[in-house]
């Protein structure tokens, strides 16, 4: 489907609205705080109401995945193109995006998700210019990935992402911030190592013949590298089940489960989440974890179906310990977002369980679980910031009895805790249900241990609630003022999707049901 | 036909609509619903066969299959509609007196109101997944009606303990949906029920079937708070008292056993016997911890889970009908003891108030006595709804108690479980007992302070006319014209049993060699039932109102046995010790490994590579630097930084690229 603006596509516009706010921001005065933070929410509301476009002319039905043709809103111009090179032959790459059901519901959550980011921004007061320079180029990184179809773009959009995160966690944080910042770099840029190293590999293994000229063309192209036909004679990564495709799906994996993040590379995510401000922490569990499964279904999965089954179990496994273990891991916690932050781990355990089944039940559930994570600990991080505004305290044993001084933020933030428990009639319950069914007809018994999560998750959530909800109030905190039209404002749309797509998923489902049929079934019959 | 449905459409809208308005409001739209499912079912019993209506629609397409949510009207929905309306509407009525001068009286009914909303979910809808939803949403409401006086912290502990109790119950049911959709790929009962009646089985396997059914169950056990999950019922008494009538006495807690017998075709022989011993175990384990509790709401919650344990066991026997008439009749008397405790509760409160006085419990039986004359009404409907309980001729309680006793023992000539109607026969007597020794310690005897005892008044009228309604409901006229036989009744023509689906060999008794041997043993179980009841009903009155027999004595020759019912036999000991414990310990064990094992690798690799960043830097400020004649020292000094910058990085990569090949190959290849 074709959409432009003066003649810049949609995709386009998306990606680089941020910039553009970005460089408006730049040249803004230091002094003028108002201009630029109205500036980013400018710049993040563009976005809104692009991806509010997309969601409305967006064809349900059309599969994607690995068919260039069914992607939608595509831009695809040669960027770097080297003639000739001696055995190399021609390199190409290209500026190619491209949306299809994997991605719609992504980058409709990133939007999302930003805009909530600038509005709980807003009273940041430290240099605030930088601030959100740095914070739209990271979204600018976000919306890329979600995007980007050509590997080498989706590279440089990924270590793009990386530079302002560990700006905004190591300058913006809290007191061990740059402990976190390091840690999160050092974590992701491992990671990143490794996926550049697979695609390099990838690269010299496959070239597609031009149509046009006859010649045998290396290419970035992840839609080619999906082909078997595209890998050349005798490349490293040619061939079915060669010990070769496995190093290379184990070092993508690698980078991704760094993201997810997947027990045990996790341990970056709650000394980040600590650190972090609270928008930022919003940004990092709404957005940043789902790129790692994002990158396992775009790129792992078609790429290296053979792999993907050969490793299928591993994968579910390390599922199954992210769940229990993040589960319990967050019960032992004093640490308000500390909690948070484990009980992502346990949650992304579910998205990973759920597309590691290899069926649609499992996979619409599982990126499902993606987009209400998302919302869901969105909600969550904002409701420990609104403590943390007001008291200066994360310490679980330092409240109680807020829901007799904030009423209504106490309702809000137990919707989302409820949501969070998995809580039938909120979104988190559909999706967990989908993953769980997917995931049960594939690995019984580790489903079945994984659905024991779901208590524990009811048990420190409900053990949260009371510690800082319920009780008496203690005498330090007697004057606490409810929420602000600001905070209504992060608060309400978010609040109105948990219960929207509880009650009624199939808006989501429809948006992605097609492309993921499709993946499951390339996947399955080996690509 | 249609136009029901519009009805209960209505209902469910109505339901959803009731919060956060005032008291009138939400009572008024309750006793709307009330007349509605009474017009309902008036219409779907003059109207025979007993067809269900349904309504469909779809939910989500996920690939290619399409599920669908419904509602379904058959006899037991619209039964059970009646009884959740009715005691949702006195309660509303009743809670307008009691919980007049609340904080949060608003937000009170409006939980009020969504729990009657999920409750009726429960009761229409015609699809596990749905009840599953509606099963956690009165989950919650339960959660935050105990937890309603949310300051007191003993209120919280017990809604945290009443979700997660729940939770775990609903583990195993999610796992039982989980296995009848991946056999059925359906939600809908009607379609799983089909496909076993068309010989599938989950993986195969009957034992499967059989699991599944136990699985389903485990939802029924920790809503119906049935032994081993029973623990969280008691504690719940932490709630308003008129939520415990509606929610934890004659609605929710009874959600388990509608559960059974809505899924009771699809349960074979085997799930059957373990419902039917669950059952039983309950019904015994309660009544034993009944009868040496002090608490008024205390002593009515373990009857409650005692008789949840009766139906739980009639339905495991076979007898269907009886299960879910002692469920309707129990409701009725059940829900008037509560409210009639409340009504106790509350005028006890309001004279400890008058009286300054905060010491002393007001829920306390030791505290009251002589209750008689002052609060005649109340004393005159507690005393038939005991009568009701205990199972005395004339009452609703006889006759659905007469035909589960008839029915375990029926069981037994069958079978040769003679456990079962032991435990049955055993548990009446004790009920008779405990509950004549809470009506006599509570309304008879001398009072143990005149003065406060003299200030007592009766409660408003908005508060005894429920009792008043519930009591006249508590007689056999409306469930059956013949005093002594249920089965002559309306009721048990409209409630045949289902037939079991499963396959053959698997299939309990049939309804017809059931109701055969019942009938052959119905007079002996009639009598027998008398007699125990009396029998129970003279030693209360023995020991606590002629005081023949001294209870300190008999507490002092039952030894072991009176400490440990006063202490519950120990299950909270058990379970806080084992599995909280246990769970604490893990959690604090795997926050440990998190930070000083995987951590700890971290952070150690992260030192070595410091460290051979720094090697590097030593060689390359004083090695390197005194073999190269510096010619400017500060661009040397420039280059060391950076060098030990680049170095570092580069080593990091090396080293943990080196380790994931490693682990790599040793894993995998």
């Amino acid at each position: 489907m074709e959409f432009s603006i003066f003649g810049i596509g949609i995709l386009t516009w998306l990606v680089f609205a941020p910039i553009v706010g970005m460089i408006i921001i730049l040249m803004l005065p230091d002094k003028n705080r108002n201009a630029i933070r109205w500036t980013a929410a400018g710049a993040t509301g563009i976005q809104v109401i692009l991806a509010g476009v997309i969601f409305a002319i967006f064809d349900r039905s059309k599969l994607g995945i690995n068919d260039a043709e069914s992607f939608q809103f595509i831009e695809k111009y040669s960027w770097i193109t080297v003639e000739a090179v001696p055995w190399v032959g021609r390199i190409e790459i290209n500026y190619f995006l491209g949306l299809d059901g994997l991605s719609v519901l992504m980058v409709i959550l990133t939007s999302i998700i930003a805009l909530i980011g600038v509005i709980s921004s807003w009273n940041i007061q430290k240099m605030v210019k930088g601030y959100f320079a740095l914070y739209l180029l990271l979204v600018t990184g976000m919306m890329g990935v979600f995007v980007a179809l050509d590997f080498f773009l989706f590279f440089i959009f990924w270590e793009v992402m990386l530079l302002p995160m560990y700006f905004l966690i190591g300058l913006w944080g809290g007191p061990r911030r740059e402990y976190a910042a390091i840690k999160f770099f050092i974590y992701t840029f491992v990671g990143g190592i490794l996926m550049l190293l697979t695609m390099l590999a990838l690269y010299f293994s496959v070239a597609y013949t031009d149509p046009a000229s006859g010649q045998s063309v290396h290419t970035f192209n992840i839609l080619h590298m999906m082909n078997p036909a595209n890998y050349v004679e005798g490349g490293l990564l040619s061939g079915v089940d060669t010990t070769w495709r496995y190093v290379a799906w184990m070092a993508l994996f690698i980078n991704f489960a760094i993201k997810i993040p997947l027990f045990p590379f996790h341990t970056w995510l709650p000394d980040a989440h600590v650190e972090a401000p609270t928008p930022i922490s919003v940004i990092l569990a709404g957005i940043l974890l789902k790129l790692g499964t994002y990158g396992l279904l775009r790129i792992n999965f078609p790429i290296f179906p053979d792999a993907t089954i050969y490793f299928v179990y591993f994968m579910a496994a390390l599922a199954m310990i992210s769940i229990i273990y993040g589960a319990l891991c967050a019960m032992a916690q004093d640490d308000f977002k500390k909690l948070i932050a484990y009980s992502s781990i346990s949650h992304m355990g579910i998205v990973v369980l759920g597309i590691a089944a290899l069926n649609t039940q499992g996979m619409v559930g599982g990126v499902l679980q993606m987009f209400n994570h998302g919302i869901i600990t969105a909600v969550l991080f904002l409701a420990v910031g609104v403590l943390y505004d007001r008291t200066k305290k994360r310490g679980l044993y330092d409240f109680g009895g807020i829901a007799n001084q904030m009423p209504k933020y106490t309702g809000l933030a137990m919707i989302g805790m409820f949501a969070a428990l998995g809580l039938p009639g909120l979104n988190g319950f559909v999706s967990e249900l989908f993953s769980f069914l997917g995931a049960f007809e594939a690995y019984k018994w580790i489903t079945i241990i994984s659905v024991t999560g779901i208590i524990i998750t009811a048990s420190y959530i409900l053990w949260t609630i009371q510690r800082v909800f319920l009780g008496k109030t203690p005498e330090k905190l007697t004057d606490l003022k409810d929420l602000t039209l600001r905070e209504y404002l992060a608060f309400i749309p978010l609040i109105i999707l948990i219960i929207l797509l509880g009650i009624y998923p199939a808006p989501a489902i429809e948006l992605m049901n097609t492309s993921l049929s499709h993946l499951v079934d390339f996947i399955n019959t080996g690509g | 036909m249609l136009l029901p449905l519009l009805g209960f459409i209505l209902l469910i809208f109505f339901g959803k609509k009731l919060p956060r308005q005032g008291d009138w409001l939400a009572s008024g739209l309750m006793l709307t619903s009330l007349i509605l499912s009474l017009v309902l079912l008036v219409t779907k019993l003059s109207s025979v066969p007993n067809e269900s209506i349904s309504a469909n629609f779809e939910w989500a397409i996920v690939g290619s299959q399409t599920i669908s949510f419904g509602i379904m009207i058959d006899n037991l929905a619209a039964i059970m509609l009646v009884v959740v309306t009715l005691i949702s509407t006195l309660v509303h009525f009743f809670s307008m007196g009691y919980m007049k001068d609340d904080v949060r009286y608003s937000r009170y009914f409006a939980y009020l109101g969504f729990f009657s909303f999920s409750m009726l979910g429960i009761v229409l809808t015609n699809n596990i997944l749905l009840m599953y939803v509606f099963w956690e949403l009165v989950g919650v409401s339960s959660y935050l009606l105990i937890g309603h006086w949310y300051e007191k912290k003993s209120a919280s502990n017990a809604a945290n303990k009443a979700f997660i109790v729940n939770r775990i119950g609903d583990f195993g049911m999610f796992i039982g949906i989980l296995i009848l959709f991946f056999s059925f790929s359906t939600f809908a009962f009607e379609g799983i029920f089909d496909s076993i009646a068309a010989g599938q089985l989950p993986f195969g396997s009957t034992g499967w079937l059989t699991a599944a059914g136990v699985l389903i169950f485990c939802g029924a056990v920790g809503k119906s708070a049935q032994f081993p999950l029973h623990v969280w019922l008691p504690d719940a008494m932490e709630g308003p008292t008129p939520v415990s009538a509606l929610i934890h006495a004659a609605t929710m807690v009874a959600a388990g056993v509608y559960l059974v017998a809505r899924v009771f075709p699809m349960l074979t022989a085997d799930a059957l016997l373990i419902i039917a011993y669950i059952g039983a175990i309950t019904a015994l384990i309660a009544a034993t911890i009944a009868i040496t509790k002090f608490d008024i709401k205390k002593v009515l919650a373990y009857s409650t889970i005692s008789q949840l344990g009766y139906m739980i066991m009639a339905l495991g026997v076979g007898a269907y009908t009886a299960g879910f008439m002692h469920l309707v009749t129990h409701a009725a008397f059940k829900a008037g003891l509560f409210l009639g405790a409340g009504s106790v509760i509350y005028a006890m409160h309001k004279v400890l108030h008058d009286m300054k006085d905060h010491q002393t419990d007001a829920q306390d039986i030791r505290n009251m006595g002589g209750l008689k004359s002052k609060m005649p009404v109340t004393y005159w409907t507690f005393l038939i709804f005991t009568l009701a309980i205990s199972g005395i001729p004339l009452t609703s309680g006889f006759l659905s108690k007469d035909e589960i006793l008839a029915g375990t023992l029926a069981f037994s000539t069958l079978n040769g479980h003679w456990l079962l109607p032991l435990i049955g026969f055993v548990v009446a007597g004790l009920t008779a007992f405990y509950m004549f020794r809470l009506l006599i310690l509570t309304f008879h005897g001398k009072p143990t302070d005149e003065k406060r005892i003299s200030a007592i008044k009766e409660s408003p009228f908005v508060m005894t006319i429920p009792l008043v309604v519930l009591a006249a409901l508590s007689l056999f006229v409306f469930y059956s014209f013949n005093p002594f036989g249920a089965s002559s009744g309306w009721f048990y023509a409209a409630m045949e049993r289902p037939l079991s689906i499963v396959p053959e060999m698997l299939q309990p008794a049939s309804g017809a060699v059931f109701y055969e041997a019942v009938s052959s043993v119905h007079t002996v179980a009639m009598i027998l039932s008398i007699v125990i009841a009396l029998g129970g009903i003279l030693f209360a009155l023995a020991v606590y109102h002629w005081k023949k027999v001294s209870a300190e004595k008999l507490a002092q020759k039952a030894g072991v046995l009176y400490s440990g019912s006063t202490s519950n036999w120990y299950f909270d000991e058990f379970y806080n010790k084992v599995f909280v414990g246990g769970l604490f310990s893990l959690n604090k064990a795997m926050r440990w490994f998190d930070e000083n094992i995987i951590d700890a690798i971290v952070n150690g690799s992260a030192v070595v590579t410091q460290g051979f960043a720094t090697i590097s830097g030593w060689i390359d400020n004083n090695i390197v630097d005194g073999l190269v004649n510096a010619t400017a020292t500060s661009a040397d000094r420039a280059g060391g930084l950076l060098s030990k910058i680049q170095t570092g990085k580069v080593q990091t990569y090396l080293v943990y690229i080196f380790f994931s090949v490693l682990v790599l190959f040793v894993l995998f290849i």
